[in-house]
């Protein structure tokens, strides 16, 4: 055993490198993020003979798709109940409210019987039936057992997988990672051509432009610009502004999956995973206003199931966008919230105490851990929170960015779920969205006519040192951390579950303010080493520019669709509306300018979407 | 709660690898369902230590903050635990916090556990599939296999059993349990036992499961209560019959 690996020698690796490349010509991918879609992409490069080079601010195994808890979606039909790709297909664009553009998601709904196979051979532990077989169960959005899961940290299982599969190519040379390194931009050429990305040293804080034939982002969600919600620390949306800003189109910015059912808490919210309805949790509170009593002693008749009474065919298990309201409207305007405060029971306790070790144990030792009570024992108490962005780099059907050599798979884009993401159809896309990113990548590469570099790469990285230095240099009295939360508070109060113009012409004005404010910033910490300010504080300022997208692009949309609803506006408006919303960065201005851009309903005709009803 | 109640944390800091630690102390207003991290970020937020002396924010490595990403491993009040999932309430004051002792500090509360991953290479754990493209369905396996093999997964790389093992340091170059762990995981695999031989082999002499002194402290610590004692027990029995064999093969 080695106790210590062999440090990194830059010069040394790199000559060894370009030899290899001139060799051979193979096609030098860089990938930007280590979870489901990144490593999925990573996969296929490897495969196709590619070389990788793979960046991540944390070790891959640790990114957030390890989160991910209750499945992951493919009609594979082995509960005999006529469940079809179609079906599924169906599903995810009337749960979407019919804003995602349909080819693409028909196809993702074909590959993903595969995609399990896949993950069942690279030795994913999924919950088994008595025969043999893979498990399935229910998820929200549907009538069907659907969902393949590992008790209930499947998204864990998922993302060790490729990360194994992923080791393994790195132990063949094929792989090359830069964990604790940070994506800063890309190296456009004077075509406006992607040839690479600086990115930075988060121990020494060195700022260094890699060439790339192609590069993929997948840089998952933007849940920090919420403040709090169920996203991991990195999940800022840095690197989807650093490119909405350097020219990629930012498309559905305002479409934000607010999660029902989460643990609030000081530093998160954490997820309580649908996974919990699914296997037979129910939401409810006392018919009362303010009962102190112990939810155990409140008789049957004296508890209002309000999702079972106002939706029976779907129950509990609604799209998370109608759950997400309805606990809002039981809370704020019945004002029957748990002893008054925002919460509302999610009860597990009736069902078998094995079923639930053996199918939820993930979760059920999440909230054990962090609240302290026995969920098996004792009703969970639970409250929406931001979770999941649906909006993000504009890809077409390939993964394609506007921007040449600039791929996008993942959370970081919105091509799967258009208005709404049905619950277990994220691992999904992840994977297959990387599936698709990294052989496009491969094609372009090999197709692409080599040009001299002449000077882009030291200009960008020129570009970096000069920010990270004005913001070492900055004498003000702005400390990020306390902006930030500033930030998160404005956004989770008038950008997520129920908007009005008002509020978001209000936000926006606020974010202004707070853009000047950050030009008075004060880092506490001017070291040279493992500088955790300075990056947070350029990751802000993303942050910012990303949250002016969302806030102006909700204020836009007069309509309600899916995640994204307006009091003022309660119907969907598809005369108008039908429409992905595009928001390009204008530098001179400062700010974003949207156009809008027809979906593809080639293959579904749009129709109203109520789940009151069969429908 | 009391109303003035206070959270004090004392902390080893340590700007860089070539300077020596010292201790800055903090105090925070106490809040109900604090945790450590939550502390860390309020000091992000107002880095002033408890005397009044202006600092920086400290440097730890964190992510998904419910204790499934293995990022935040540190020693807390001595002990070998996930920041997170350290609710404040439940630990005595004031709370000392300091780096891992046995990997290589980068800063503060951050260390350099890259030795794991190295470790997980050695061992090949993962499944020596032929290709990604479609071949149709996994091997089957009964619902007990899965059970068995499910705990094992849950490894979340924190290395708080490297940590805690008393023969995890540079003279033994042990591997320590997480790895061993691992190598049970994918012995046991249908496909995953195509590689066993090579993975025992490589736990057999210096730094291999030999060195295991049966402290027992991994199981102790471990966040996730993988069976690390017993991982250990059975795959020191195959390494034990490999080696056997080999000998006699020879």
């Amino acid at each position: 055993m080695t106790p210590m690996p062999a440090p990194y020698r830059p010069g040394k690796d790199r000559v060894r490198q370009e030899i290899q490349n001139e060799m051979a010509s193979i096609p030098k991918i860089i990938v930007i993020g280590g979870g489901l879609a990144g490593l999925s992409a990573v996969i296929k490069i490897a495969e196709m003979g590619g070389h990788v080079d793979l960046f991540s601010i944390v070790p891959v195994k640790r990114s957030h798709s390890v989160c991910a808890q209750g499945g992951i979606n493919a009609a594979k039909n082995l509960k005999g109940e006529g469940d079809s790709t179609w079906q599924h297909f169906d599903d995810t664009v009337y749960g979407g409210d019919f804003l995602a553009n349909q080819p693409p998601v028909k196809a993702m709904c074909e590959a993903a019987p595969g995609i399990i196979d896949l993950l069942d051979r690279m030795g994913v532990p999924f919950n088994r039936t008595p025969e043999g077989l893979l498990d399935f169960r229910r998820f929200g959005g549907t009538l069907f057992n659907r969902t393949a899961f590992a008790g209930a940290t499947t998204g864990q299982q998922l993302l060790y997988a490729l990360d194994e599969q992923v080791r393994r190519y790195e132990s063949e040379g094929k792989v090359r990672k830069f964990e604790h390194w940070e994506f800063l931009s890309a190296v456009l050429d004077s075509n406006r051509v992607c040839r690479g990305i600086c990115a930075m040293d988060l121990r020494s804080m060195d700022v260094r432009a890699f060439p790339a034939d192609a590069i993929i982002i997948a840089t998952g969600g933007n849940g920090a610009i919420f403040g709090r919600s169920t996203n991991s620390v990195v999940c800022t949306g840095s690197a989807q502004s650093a490119l909405y800003q350097q020219g990629c189109y930012y498309a559905n910015g305002e479409f934000i999956q607010v999660h029902p059912t989460c643990i609030p808490g000081e530093d998160k919210l954490r997820l309580m995973s649908e996974s919990a309805r699914g296997e037979g949790g129910r939401v409810w509170v006392p018919k009362a206003p303010g009962d102190k009593r112990d939810p155990k002693s409140i008789p049957q008749n004296e508890r209002w199931y309000f999702l079972e009474e106002w939706y029976p065919k779907y129950g509990n298990l609604v799209p998370r966008d109608i759950a997400t309201r309805a606990i809002h409207k039981v809370v704020y305007e019945h004002n029957l919230g748990i002893d008054g405060k925002p919460m509302v029971y999610l009860d597990l306790t009736h069902v078998d105490r094995k079923v639930l070790d053996r199918k939820l144990e993930g979760i059920l030792e999440i909230y054990e851990k962090f609240v302290g009570d026995d969920p098996r024992a004792t009703p969970m108490k639970i409250f929406p929170g931001m979770h999941y962005t649906m909006g993000g780099l504009w890809v077409d059907f390939t993964q394609a960015t506007n921007v040449p050599g600039i791929y996008a798979a993942g959370e970081c884009e919105y091509q799967y779920h258009g208005a709404n993401r049905l619950g277990a159809n994220s691992l999904v896309s992840c994977i297959f969205g990387g599936f698709i990113a990294g052989p496009t990548a491969v094609n372009y590469a090999r197709n692409l006519k080599a040009t001299p570099s002449n000077g882009y790469f030291d200009t960008e990285r020129k570009r970096q040192e000069e920010n990270n230095a004005t913001l070492m240099k900055s004498d003000g009295t702005e400390n990020p951390f306390k902006l930030w939360r500033q930030l998160g508070d404005l956004m989770t109060k008038n950008c997520t579950v129920i908007r009005y113009n008002k509020n978001l012409q209000q936000t926006d004005a606020e974010l202004c303010k707070l853009m000047e404010r950050f030009r008075h910033i004060n880092l506490s910490d001017r070291t040279q080493w493992a500088n955790t300010s300075v990056v947070f504080a350029r990751q802000l300022y993303n942050m910012l520019q990303l949250a002016r997208v969302i806030a102006q692009g909700a204020g836009l949309r007069d309509e309600s669709r899916g995640a994204h609803y307006k009091p003022d506006f309660p119907e969907r408006d598809d005369k108008q509306w039908l429409k992905t919303t595009k928001a390009t960065f204008a530098a001179d201005a400062d700010e974003p300018k949207f156009e809008f851009e027809p979906v593809d309903v080639s293959l579904i005709p749009p129709r109203p979407r109520r789940y009151d009803a069969v429908k | 709660m009391a109303e003035n109640k206070t959270v004090i944390l004392k902390i080893k800091r340590q700007p860089n690898p070539n300077v020596r630690p010292h201790w800055e102390e903090f105090e925070l207003p106490s809040r109900s369902g604090m945790n450590v991290i939550s502390s860390l970020m309020e000091i992000a937020a107002n880095p002033v230590t408890r005397e009044g002396k202006a600092t920086t924010p400290i440097t730890y490595d964190s992510n998904c903050l419910e204790e499934v990403c293995g990022s935040c491993a540190m020693l807390i009040n001595g002990r070998a635990r996930m920041a997170c999932s350290a609710l404040v309430d439940k630990l005595e004051q004031p709370i000392r916090l300091e780096p891992f002792s046995k990997f290589p500090v980068v800063r503060d509360l951050a260390v350099d556990r890259s030795v794991l991953f190295e470790n997980l290479k050695a061992v090949k754990a993962w499944v020596p599939i032929d290709g990604s493209y479609d071949l149709g369905s996994g091997p089957r396996m009964t619902m007990q296999e899965q059970e068995e093999a499910y705990p094992l997964s849950r490894c979340i790389s924190c290395c708080c059993c490297m940590e805690a093992c008393p023969q995890f340091n540079e003279d033994t170059g042990f591997v320590g349990a997480a790895t061993i762990s691992q190598v049970r995981l994918f012995n046991t695999h249908p496909t995953g036992a195509a590689l066993k031989r090579e993975r025992l082999v490589a736990l057999m002499g210096d730094g291999g499961i030999q060195e295991c002194g049966y402290a027992q402290n991994c199981v102790e610590v471990c966040p996730k209560d993988i069976p690390l004692t017993r991982s250990i027990a059975e795959v020191g029995g195959d390494v034990m019959k490999q080696a056997i064999g080999d000998l006699f093969r020879k």
